[in-house]
């Protein structure tokens, strides 16, 4: 049997065939991805939801009035007892579109805020994870390819921005830009701008992306073919681009899902800080604060965007797990049993 | 305010002599204990001539004293001033410039050091010596102190405080008459430390005190220790009289929430800071008996800078004032029970306060609803519809929400509108820099003293205005040179008479107003929640609860 499947001509499939098919088989990635997928469509219907339960996340409501089985309930429920201190916001109705995991303080619709919430923060994590990865791998690429000079001043400067403690970087940044925002010559960005925090965390993550990066190309300037290319006089920049810069995208592959979750965990933080997205826009972080005041009474508010937090970095590092598997050549060993 | 002192003292006395034997009574049977009291943070410095919080004056009550004090009274009574280290009230001569004070016999400081009148002109001259907070107003107006506010280090005082070590005397000598010195030299600013105290600012280490309490020990990281002053013997029950508990531990770190589950757990007595929101209904039904309301005079307000588009047009204020539901921001701050609206400045029992309203649905003396239809109509005829606004607001539950609700509003009548919360440390140095072009903001102004000048001639002179500081505390730069006259009038009407001036102030309040240089919100209350073991609360309008005239046992 294993005689005559030898003789016949297999069919070679590509490397990019072998990894995806390696992470097709992975089932944990693959739910990883599905769940994350879910999140994400969930999140880009915000504006949808919105508008078919007819809130608006962004207004303060604290006069609303909804109907629950026939009856008119207040969003802020007063307290009737003793002394009559304080304001409650309404809990989860468990009915979609009408305050279904309740409000907040502001008396706003705790389920559209977690849409629009999650928007802002995918859509802060994935620009910044954009914006890391282009100026990581430039870094890389030029500090690994050029070494001598450029390479010490280079790397120098990312070592540098390294020492900080990430979340120290990102909070002084943070704080020295949020009520005047970044004007440098034509570039200027207002202060309550979701580019600030996409900025602000793509720098501070550089370091992350370029080290490694500087790393491989360093070992590829070395390699048997950049050399021959070297000493065909082909440009530098050719080089770069044709030899190199392929033979790293698989790191930069694997990059994507766990800078993503990083990134999402960093905005969620600086956020809850008051120093990511700004009110009344809402992300994940900023309903955590709201939620925070809460937490006694309507402990929702803060739980279910924790949740979200958790589930969406949990599955983008499962999924960041599976890809890496599946691209790592040192596993090919087993995809050669596949 | 002479007579006004003398009657007091008169009043004092007899009801001095009245009290004696059931305080004597009480002191006896309750006399002894710690009260353990919370906040999340220290209040600064120990020093009692530059501190200038709430939580910092109240704290100095029963330690330290001087020349004269608020009354350690309930309700109105708390507003007047009294003797304290001195006998009796001042003499005063000279047209109402100068003040003379015979200081009390066999008084001493905490570390047996005898108080003498050396010890007073040196306080005095520390004040400016080292730049104490209200040096260059309050107590700007004593002879010399521009050559101490010129140069500090050198500061004499020489001519504005005079001592008679024969008399037991001290002449303050103003360069115009004040009506409102005594009240200035009633705060904690102006209490009378050993003459050999440093003249610089003393950070954690304690002063010597002439009270019935002096600061043991403390830690701004842990928390401070007060225990009674062993040289301590009553000689006023009114200005200065002695505490019940042995000890006060105040500690810090322990953030709002685990502070209501310490109270309720009798693990501690009180805390400082504001219950939690989510809280007040629990405490508010479940603990009723443990909780004290009573009013403040302060000001939740949001300044319009009338400096800069598009509040340094008129209509465009007015349409803010109108827009705003005073309703909806007492249901952010806790409710009624806790605040109520407000469209002027000065809070209400206040004097110079008359009820006026004019930016309600149905202008008059009370906030009724808010009319939005015509702040868009303000907005519309101001031509600065679309406009943005950036509201700065402290990164605190309460003004956090209150910003978001402003930018509502704004975004509503015609404006695009954002809010920026920050640090609360930084928040009011940040809104008074006028470098920082602050549009509009949230803040609180709490009272000196209960004088109508210390709202509305702070806030809204000219004078208040420092173009390029970061200490300018007029945050609108509102300058009206018709109403700043009127102010300056009314300062010097109440020399002579203060029921006139407080009429004059009435009409300044009403003219400001009118211009619309900031929103009135609401006036708060105190909440207090106190221990089932506390016994005796007692709630001083100036200075809020008097906490060693509480019991824990």
């Amino acid at each position: 049997m294993s005689s005559q499947v030898a003789a016949m001509p297999r069919k070679t499939r590509g490397p990019w065939a072998v990894a995806f098919a390696k992470l097709a088989t992975d089932r944990a990635a693959m739910a990883s991805l599905a769940v994350f997928l879910i999140i994400v469509l969930a999140c880009f219907s915000a504006p949808l939801y919105a508008k078919w339960a007819g809130t608006d996340p962004f207004a303060s409501t604290l006069d609303a009035v909804i109907q629950i089985d026939g009856a008119d309930v207040p969003v802020m429920e007063q307290s009737t007892e003793g002394l009559g201190l304080g304001y409650t916001p309404i809990g989860p109705t468990w009915r979609l579109g009408n305050y279904f995991l309740g409000a907040d303080s502001q008396g706003r619709d705790v389920m559209a805020r977690l849409l629009y919430g999650g928007l802002d923060s995918l859509l802060i994590a994935g620009a910044a994870t954009i914006f890391t990865l282009i100026f990581g791998t430039l870094a890389g690429l030029i500090a690994g390819y050029f070494g001598g000079i450029t390479d010490t001043v280079l790397s120098r400067f990312l070592d540098v921005l390294w020492a900080f403690p990430i979340y120290l970087l990102a909070i002084s940044l943070s704080i020295v830009t949020i009520a005047q925002g970044i004007a440098i010559g034509p570039i200027e960005i207002q202060s309550g701008s979701l580019w600030l925090p996409i900025i602000i965390i793509g720098i501070v993550y550089i370091p992350y992306v370029a080290r490694p990066i500087r790393g491989q190309v360093l070992a590829l300037r070395h390699s048997e073919f950049v050399l021959a290319a070297i000493n065909l006089g082909v440009p530098g920049w050719r080089i770069l681009w044709r030899d190199i810069l392929p033979n790293i995208t698989t790191t930069l592959i694997v990059f994507v899902p766990l800078m993503m979750a990083l990134n999402m965990l960093t905005e969620s933080a600086l956020s809850f800080l008051s120093i990511g997205v700004q009110p009344p826009a809402a992300s994940w972080g900023t309903i955590i604060q709201d939620g925070q005041a809460l937490l006694y009474t309507r402990p929702l508010v803060a739980l279910v965007p924790g949740l979200a937090i958790a589930v969406s970095v949990m599955a983008l590092n499962v999924f960041g797990d599976g890809l890496r598997d599946a691209l790592d050549p040192r596993s090919k060993v087993r995809l050669g049993r596949d | 305010m002479k007579k006004v002192l003398l009657a007091a003292s008169a009043a004092a006395l007899l009801a001095g002599l009245w009290l004696a034997p059931a305080q004597a009574e009480y002191l006896k049977e309750h006399r002894g204990g710690t009260i353990r009291l919370l906040a999340r943070s220290a209040a600064g410095t120990l020093d009692p001539h530059i501190n200038y919080t709430d939580q910092g004056w109240q704290m100095y009550q029963p330690i330290y004293d001087g020349l004269v004090t608020f009354r350690k009274a309930e309700g109105v009574d708390g507003f007047s001033v009294i003797p304290d280290l001195a006998e009796a009230p001042p003499t005063v001569s000279n047209d109402g410039k100068s003040y003379t004070f015979k200081l009390r016999k066999g008084i001493k400081f905490s570390n047996g050091q005898d108080l003498g009148v050396n010890d007073v002109v040196a306080s005095f001259q520390r004040i400016f010596k080292i730049s104490g907070p209200t040096s260059g107003t309050f107590y700007a107006g004593i002879v010399g102190a521009d050559k101490c506010l010129a140069d500090a280090k050198t500061c004499t005082l020489e001519g504005g405080v005079v001592a008679d070590k024969v008399a037991g005397t001290i002449t303050l000598n103003l360069t115009k008459p004040d009506a409102e010195i005594l009240y200035k030299l009633a705060l904690p600013h102006a209490v009378i430390l050993p003459a050999d105290t440093p003249a610089e600012d003393m950070g954690s280490k304690p002063i010597p005190s002439t009270g019935p309490y002096m600061i043991s020990a403390f830690d701004p990281n842990k928390g401070m220790t007060v225990s009674r002053n062993p040289n301590f013997k009553q000689w006023s029950e009114e200005a200065q009289p002695d505490g019940y508990p042995d000890v006060v531990q105040y500690d810090f770190g322990l953030s709002e929430e685990a502070a209501v589950t310490a109270i309720q757990n009798g693990e501690a007595d009180w805390m400082f800071d504001a219950l939690p929101s989510d809280r007040l209904g629990e405490l508010g039904s479940k603990s009723m008996d443990q909780l004290h309301i009573s009013p403040l005079s302060a000001w939740w307000y949001a300044p319009l800078n009338t400096r800069m588009a598009p509040f340094d047009n008129e209509k465009a204020r007015q349409a803010v004032a109108y827009a705003v539901d005073r309703n909806t921001l007492v249901k952010l701050f806790g409710g009624k029970v806790l605040a109520s609206p407000v469209c002027q400045v000065l809070p209400p029992d206040f004097p110079g306060h008359e009820d006026y309203c004019p930016f309600t649905k149905n202008p008059g003396a009370k906030w009724s609803a808010p009319d939005v239809d015509k702040a868009k109509q303000l907005v519309e005829e101001s031509g600065t519809k679309g406009q943005k606004v950036t509201i700065i607001v402290e990164d605190t539950e309460i003004s956090r929400s209150i910003g978001v609700y402003l930018q509502s509003v704004l975004t509503n009548i015609g404006y695009v509108a954002d809010v920026k919360p920050i640090s609360p440390n930084l928040q009011f140095t940040y809104i008074q820099n006028t470098n920082n072009k602050v549009q509009m903001s949230v803040s609180q102004w709490y009272k000196d003293y209960p004088a109508a000048s210390d709202f509305l001639n702070i806030l809204f002179s000219c004078a208040s205005y420092r173009e390029g500081s970061d200490a300018s505390i007029n945050i609108s730069g509102f300058c009206d040179k018709d109403i700043d006259a009127q102010m300056q009038k009314a300062l010097d009407l109440g020399v002579t008479d203060q029921r006139a001036a407080d009429k004059l102030w009435a009409a300044i309040d009403k003219q400001v107003t009118d211009k619309a240089p900031a929103v009135g919100l609401f006036t708060p209350k105190r909440l207090d929640f106190v221990s089932k073991r506390i016994g005796n609360f007692k709630f001083n309008p100036q200075f809020n609860w008097i906490i060693t005239q509480s019991w824990v046992q």
